[in-house]
């Protein structure tokens, strides 16, 4: 599934024209990556957590060489499930 | 930021009454459900995609007891973050 998909269910089933459905569509992800590049995070009921985690330097390896690197600090965006859509997911054919 | 603080947003940025921003916001996260739900993959642009992966069973143990556990098969939801977005959640500094 792609944004497209999206944007033709928004279009279907809410009565936008393609246009709007395609801005609207845009404008819900472009706010997500707005709100999750100032670190701050996301919780969608029922869908999950997105979570900006703040990374320590650590000291790597380079496994093919065997060589130590330093993994300099970093950010990054991890996503928590929500239990809901891990049980959804693992209820069918049980 | 919760799904009405994003359905806030919404409204306002795209001058639309609150109850269709809602509509939206709750459609399009269904629609990614549902997706899910049919173990289907999800890729946007931009922001990076979602799959559902398959474990197998196995033997775990209780750390406290050391009492073995059967653990059962399971999916779950995975998500990757795009080249883009990891670039941008890394490149700002803290506010």
């Amino acid at each position: 599934m792609t944004k497209a998909e999206i944007v033709e269910q928004i279009y279907e089933k809410i009565g936008f024209s393609k246009k709007e459905s395609a801005d609207i569509v845009e404008l819900v992800f472009d706010t997500m990556k707005d709100t999750l590049s100032k670190g701050e995070k996301i919780k969608i009921s029922g869908f999950g957590n997105f979570v900006v985690r703040q990374k320590h330097s650590r000291v790597g390896r380079n496994p093919q060489t065997g060589q130590s690197i330093e993994i300099t600090a970093r950010k990054v965006l991890t996503f928590r499930p929500s239990q809901v859509l891990k049980s959804a997911l693992n209820k069918e054919g049980v | 930021m919760n799904k009405s603080g994003l359905t806030n947003i919404i409204c306002e940025k795209a001058n639309l009454p609150k109850k269709k921003a809602k509509e939206v916001v709750d459609m399009i996260f269904d629609t990614m459900i549902g997706a899910l739900l049919r173990d289907e993959r999800i890729e946007i642009r931009g922001l990076g995609s979602f799959s559902v992966r398959h474990y197998e069973a196995y033997t775990g143990r209780n750390p406290r007891t050391g009492e073995s556990i059967e653990v059962k098969p399971k999916k779950l939801p995975f998500f990757k973050t795009g080249k883009e977005l990891k670039e941008f959640v890394d490149s700002k500094d803290e506010i």
